[in-house]
């Protein structure tokens, strides 16, 4: 076998083909037979051996079926380049899946769905149909494939023709292994289907995927376990009884289904609520995890990658484990840096001495990258965990000492992250470093140095004589180390103006004069204007307090952290960067999020919405999720009547809502709401009940001093927010109690957790007299920038007169930010979702409640349903669309008992506070 | 577009995809068609994919669906893809709807009628133990990954159940009592993680730590394990370098066996690196032959037979030639090989192996242990 196979790649003759034609002709059954292997052999090399089309199909009708596979393969090759020949074949194909073999059957299946040709997908139909129900497993599971690379092809046909209906039915298939392809074959076109309701688990499919999980191959286990990382689970009791199931999953011997199980267990944290499944997930989950580590190389790297991940949102999940990371000496450098990754992630005050000697041993190895990053990791250490800080910098000494260039150089760099971290309290080792100044030959760590030099240039004696030594080859010094002489040259002419004067005007000049780049010429002029017109300026620029640095331990953003959870194994969780970056999703989040519409009581629009706004915030970065959601849903079904009992008749309901919207007139927001059709009736009636005294106006909590004549050099602000008409409002009351006539007002938000920013310029009647006050009323938007705040309702304001500037802070209540539709209809599915964090308080001492609706309303917040006369269930939503769920029960007539769920647990605690206000108002 | 690759031998498998594959099963799979190929051909390298390269279509077409793996066993894949191209063509209706239910059915990895006149099953234990001993004998690190392979030789569908000295299980069947079972006692072994080939029935494991499986015919790994808990170290060993002066290190190492004197040890390699510089060394040692190996930068020191409770002493001077360079020495560990038969590090023990038959035919088993170095390094 092997000489006759050797000379298939070795002719080279002229006119090959016209040789091969005669062959595939010919007589002898054999002799054609290695002609088709010649063919196939040139293929393989790259030789156009496409003009043999014919002749090779000819050969497709056999009884061998080593012979008929090579021929399947070729077309597979040609069939794209000659789609009118490949007609030829289709007889023979559809005839093949008559065969009594089922061998026979399943090949010619398998091979024409790979043709992608458009022409064949008739006569394939058929066919594909009758293998989809054959009685033999073999047969079915190929053509459960099949399906999905006909949808690939032509996704209208696979759908019109109920062939996705019939691979849906395969999931209780009774062969384990046609249920495992039925599953990738749906997840595939899910996947790549816009609506994502094609492959939808539910009770009955995960009941049978549980139980096929258990005997189908280790690919099918991990088809399985792939779905069951998107299915959402009920309840806690269902979570836990399929991570029971699953668990067993992490003794295979194939590292893929031990990682894909580990994705499960993850995903499923979020849905088991009690200590001790969580703390059994998590102790089962250590020791396959360590052992991903003696897999081969690749598969390591794959497993550090993810448990990267892992070790971010659980940070527990390994801590006893640190010694397996570290490094063999014969591990692939790719293997390497992942563990040194993993032994700074793991690091604590409790193991540090460990990991720091160890990373000095690595420190001593040859792979100079490797040495690099390992005393880099030193560095980190230092930044991560306060009391080693000290200990790093002695192992850095000691590295220091040993003068092995590049190790010097990178200690001086993560030396330099200390000084920033640690200001004032490691000056004492300056001496050590200065003592390396000739071999420094790296920009960076030359800049470091020259940094350090700058920023202690008080406590160094010879600091001036240091810097002169850098001057000397100023000229050739790349940028970076040019920028920090000019600005170390400044900063220690500002600490020592006497001996430095000489050397900043050198450095100035050299800078300005005779450099040609731009970025350093500007910054020398902006030193040489500061110092030459306002040195005290200078001093509170060049010598400003710089902002603390952090630890740099967290590989990825919280919301991609969550999504690549969800996606662990997969190239996403290698690269740490967002599946819809790489192109068509294996395991989508959004088709999680296609369950979640099933869920969600068929609002589909709400959802998609939903999911795009939170790829946008994703991309922002934004502080809070789900920012910019949009909440389609509720117009119309906030005025849908969802109970009819406690006596509030639907039309009642219908009104209330109704009287919400015009409580303070009808203005041009309302249209959307209001159409004539939908109100037209009520209209009237509802605006004269309004008048008539039904609704009074939002609470608003009393205004608080915000600024006082005393700090504000005569003004004094106070102010509080309110609702009109929804929209929220700042209320400022200006007093000037200085002598003079104030004017020039303006006002600023600074970005904070809602993006709550003016929508109008702030209207105070200018100039206000000296004794005057006035109030104003400044309308609000969330258009502003996002930044998460501590805590979260706070807002930084200042406002500015034509005295000067003033800051000052406010809490917003949250009340004010509520939209006028709470989201009613969502009311259901948020209150059972039992991933929102959930907390119960009790407001006392109200002394009876009356108006509780009416209250509410006023203030954005909507009663969804009221089971009984005492109980309310109430829900509201920002205007950026956080929302927060709560049921209320009136106890005893002078207390509420509220239950209030929300996504965002931070918003309860402001709820609560609003709620307060409100029920007391 | 992302590209996956392994290499084995002189050739390259690469996977390419253009979405988010799922990476870890990329690579499991490359590895299961090295596997393959070794099972097929014996050695997978260039030679062997050119002059099989029809075959290799085949298998790959039959393992991999549309990007999707599928039966990749090769005791049923060589029912129907074959290296002789004969039998598929008396590839009958019968013959054909046999290998399709095997190549889809529970027990995807065994045919059915399978008949020995004798019928026999061999377990070799075979651990490979880890160690990192820093330079003052501490160890920083020591575990075993053991894993256990079977040849199994048996007729017919056979059951199999197989109970090691595994603590969690002894505990469960109350065999250990309240004494905490000693390191070298017949006592327990605390497994940190197992992991089983296919066949184990994983369920009945998590529920109550037996293994119960069908056995593939022929050679097979049923599980592999790691522990690190009470691993008896089979070598120590000490080592000390002195830079006399800028041109001679002085080295002395003493290797000792801490296995039952009885059982021995056999090519034991040890590795002393030396300095780049180094021009030569003179080497006295109490066993075994030892030289210098130029291209390795290391002094190798071999001893073919090391006893039990033995120590063995190495001294050698290395002669450095002077250069202009300074930089120091980066030392990189002592390495070690060697063999240990009937020792396990772990301490594992094979209670029973028992096979249940229809035709309830005996049996033969056969267990033999042994030991060898994983990475079994020691600074100095």
């Amino acid at each position: 076998m092997a000489a006759r196979a050797q000379k298939f790649f070795s002719t080279t003759k002229k006119g090959e083909n016209f040789e091969l034609k005669a062959e595939l002709n010919s007589e002898y059954k054999e002799k054609r037979k290695e002609a088709v292997k010649k063919v196939i052999a040139n293929m393989t090399i790259g030789k156009d051996v496409s003009s043999l089309f014919a002749d090779v199909v000819k050969n497709m009708q056999t009884e061998d079926l080593e012979l008929k596979k090579l021929v399947y393969l070729y077309l597979i090759n040609y069939a794209r380049t000659q789609p009118e020949l490949v007609i030829l074949a289709v007889n023979t194909f559809v005839k093949d899946t008559d065969d009594v073999n089922p061998l026979i059957r399943a090949l010619a299946i398998r091979t024409m769905g790979l043709l992608r040709v458009e022409r064949i997908v008739d006569y394939l139909l058929e066919p594909l149909k009758k293998g989809l129900r054959d009685e033999d497993p073999y047969v079915r599971k190929t053509a459960a494939l099949c399906v999905a690379k006909l949808f690939d092809l032509s996704p209208a046909i696979a759908m019109d023709n109920g062939l996705v209906a019939i691979v849906q039915e395969m999931l209780s298939d009774r062969n384990p292994m046609v249920i495992a392809n039925a599953v990738a074959a749906l997840a595939e076109i899910s996947g790549a289907s816009v609506k994502k309701d094609v492959f939808v688990v539910n009770n009955t499919i995960l009941t049978k995927l549980l139980a096929a999980i258990n005997e189908c191959t280790e690919w099918g286990q991990i088809c399985i376990l792939n779905s069951l990382a998107t299915y959402r689970p009920n309840d806690a009791r269902e979570a836990r009884e399929i991570v029971e199931r699953v668990m067993p999953r992490l003794q295979h011997a194939n590292a893929s289904v031990v990682m894909n199980a580990v994705k499960v267990l993850m995903v499923y944290l979020n849905y088991v609520n009690d200590e001790d499944t969580t703390k059994q997930i998590i102790r089962k989950l250590a020791p396959p995890l360590v052992t991903l580590l003696s897999s081969e190389p690749e598969l390591q790297y794959v497993a550090l990658r993810n448990i990267n991940l892992i070790l971010q949102k659980r940070p527990d999940v390994l801590n006893q484990e640190m010694r397996v990371f570290f490094t063999k000496y014969n591990d692939p450098p790719y293997v390497k840096y992942e563990k040194l990754e993993v032994i700074i992630k793991l690091a604590s005050d409790k193991n540090v001495d460990q990991v720091l000697s160890e990373l000095k041993e690595y420190a001593n190895e040859v792979d100079v990258d490797f040495v690099r990053k390992s005393v880099r990791a030193i560095g980190r250490c230092a930044v991560k965990i306060d009391s080693a800080a000290e200990k790093c910098i002695n192992v850095l000494l000691d590295l220091i000492k040993t003068k092995v260039n590049y190790v010097v150089q990178e200690a001086i760099i993560v030396i330099k992250d200390i000084f920033r971290k640690y200001p004032q309290r490691y000056e004492g080792i300056i001496p050590a470093l200065c003592e390396n100044l000739d071999t420094l030959d790296e920009p960076e760590a030359k800049a470091s140095l020259i940094w350090i030099i700058g920023e202690y240039a008080d406590r160094i004696e010879n600091a001036d004589e240091l810097l002169e030594h850098f001057l000397e080859g100023f000229k050739d010094e790349n940028a970076l180390v040019q920028l920090q002489l000019v600005s170390a040259a400044v900063k220690l002419f500002l600490k020592k103006p006497g001996s430095a004067q000489e050397i900043v005007q050198r450095v100035l000049n050299m800078a300005t004069q005779q450099n040609d780049n731009p970025d350093i010429r500007d910054r020398a002029y902006i030193y040489w204007r500061l110092l030459s017109s306002n040195p005290q300026a200078a001093k509170a620029v060049v010598l400003a307090e710089k902002p603390p640095i952090e630890a740099d331990t967290a590989t990825v953003s919280e919301s991609l952290l969550d999504e690549l959870i969800q996606n662990i194994a997969t190239l996403a969780s290698v690269y740490h960067k967002s599946p819809s970056l790489l192109g068509g999703t294996a395991v989508d989040v959004s088709a999680v999020r296609g369950e979640t519409t099933l869920e969600m009581d068929a609002e589909e629009p709400e959802v998609d919405a939903r999911s795009v706004a939170q790829q946008v915030n994703a991309a922002v970065g934004g502080g809070i999720e789900n920012l910019l959601d949009l909440d389609f849903g509720g117009p119309i079904t906030t005025a849908t009547p969802t109970s009819g009992g406690a006596g509030l008749t639907p039309q009642k309901s219908n009104i209330d809502d109704l009287l919400g919207l015009m409580d303070s007139g009808p203005g041009p927001s309302t249209p959307p709401y209001g159409t004539p059709t939908a109100s037209g009736g009520f209209g009237g009636f509802n605006f004269g009940s309004s008048l008539g005294g039904g609704s009074g106006p939002s609470f608003s909590f009393p205004k608080t001093s915000l600024l006082t004549s005393a700090d504000a050099q005569g003004l004094e602000l106070q102010g509080t927010f309110s609702r009109k008409n929804g929209q929220p409002y700042l209320e400022l009351t200006f007093g000037n109690r200085s002598g003079a006539p104030m004017s020039d007002f303006a006002i600023q938000f600074n970005v904070n957790s809602f993006g709550v920013a003016p929508a109008a310029a702030l209207q105070v009647p200018s100039p206000l007299g000296p004794g005057a006050t006035v109030d104003v009323s400044l309308p609000l938007n969330t258009s502003g920038g996002v930044q998460r705040m501590e805590p979260v309702n706070l807002l930084q304001i200042a406002v500015k007169n034509n005295v000067g500037v003033y800051y000052f802070s406010i809490s917003i209540p949250i009340h004010v930010l509520f939209g006028n539709d709470g989201g009613a209809g969502a009311f259901g599915s948020r209150w059972g979702d039992f991933a929102l964090s959930s907390q119960q308080f009790t407001i006392q001492g109200l002394g009876g409640v009356q108006d509780l609706a009416g209250k509410l309303r006023r203030n954005g917040v909507v009663v969804a349903q009221q089971p009984n006369p005492t109980t309310f269930q109430v829900t509201a939503q920002t205007i950026n669309g956080e929302f927060v769920v709560a049921e209320l029960n009136i106890s005893s007539g002078s207390g509420v008992a509220v239950t209030a769920k929300a996504k965002n647990a931070d918003l309860i605690p402001l709820f609560q506070q609003s709620l307060e206000g409100i029920l007391r108002s | 577009m992302s590209f996956f690759h392994v290499r084995h031998e002189n050739i390259y498998l690469v996977g390419v995809t253009k979405v988010n594959a799922n990476a870890g099963l990329v690579f499991e799979f490359l590895y299961k068609v090295v596997n393959l190929g070794r099972s097929y051909f014996g050695r997978f390298d260039e030679e062997a994919v050119k002059n099989n390269f029809t075959l290799i279509y085949e298998l790959l077409d039959e393992i991999c669906d549309f990007g999707f793996p599928q039966n990749t066993e090769s005791e049923t894949l060589k029912l129907f893809i074959t290296t002789e191209g004969v039998k598929s063509e008396k590839n009958s209706k019968d013959e054909g709807s046999k290998i399709a239910i095997q190549a889809t059915g529970a027990v995807a990895w065994r045919r059915p009628d399978i008949k020995y006149r004798k019928n026999e099953a061999f377990i070799d234990v075979i651990e490979s133990v880890n160690l990192l001993m820093s330079a003052k004998g501490t160890v920083l690190r020591a575990d075993v990954s053991g894993s256990i392979l079977m040849r199994a030789y048996l007729s017919g569908m056979p059951e199999c159940k197989f109970g090691l000295n595994d603590r969690v299980l002894l505990e469960k069947e109350g065999k250990i009592g309240s004494s905490p079972a000693g390191r070298k006692a017949p006592g327990a072994v605390e497994l940190d993680d197992c992991q089983f080939h296919q066949c184990v029935k994983l369920a009945s494991f998590d529920s109550n730590r037996t293994i119960n499986f069908i056995p593939p015919d022929g050679e097979f790994e049923l599980m592999k394990y790691r522990t690190t808990e009470n691993i008896n170290l089979p070598f120590r060993v000490h080592a000390v370098a002195n830079e006399v002066s800028k041109t001679t290190v002085e080295f002395k190492v003493a290797v000792r066996s801490q296995f039952a004197s009885k059982v021995y040890a056999q090519n034991v390699v040890i590795k002393i690196p030396v300095p780049t510089n180094t021009s030569g060394a003179k080497i006295v040692v109490t066993a075994g032959r030892a030289k210098y190996v130029g291209s390795e930068n290391c002094l190798v020191w071999k001893i073919a037979r090391f006893q039990g409770q033995a120590e063995y002493l190495f001294s050698a001077e290395a002669e450095l030639t002077s250069t202009t360079v300074k930089k120091a020495w980066s030392r990189p560990p002592i390495s070690m090989d060697f063999q240990v038969l009937m020792f396990t590090a772990s301490g594992l023990m094979v209670r029973f192996l028992k096979i249940f038959e229809k035709s309830n035919y005996p049996s033969v088993k056969w267990v033999r242990y042994m030991t060898k170095a994983g990475t079994y390094q020691i600074r100095f």
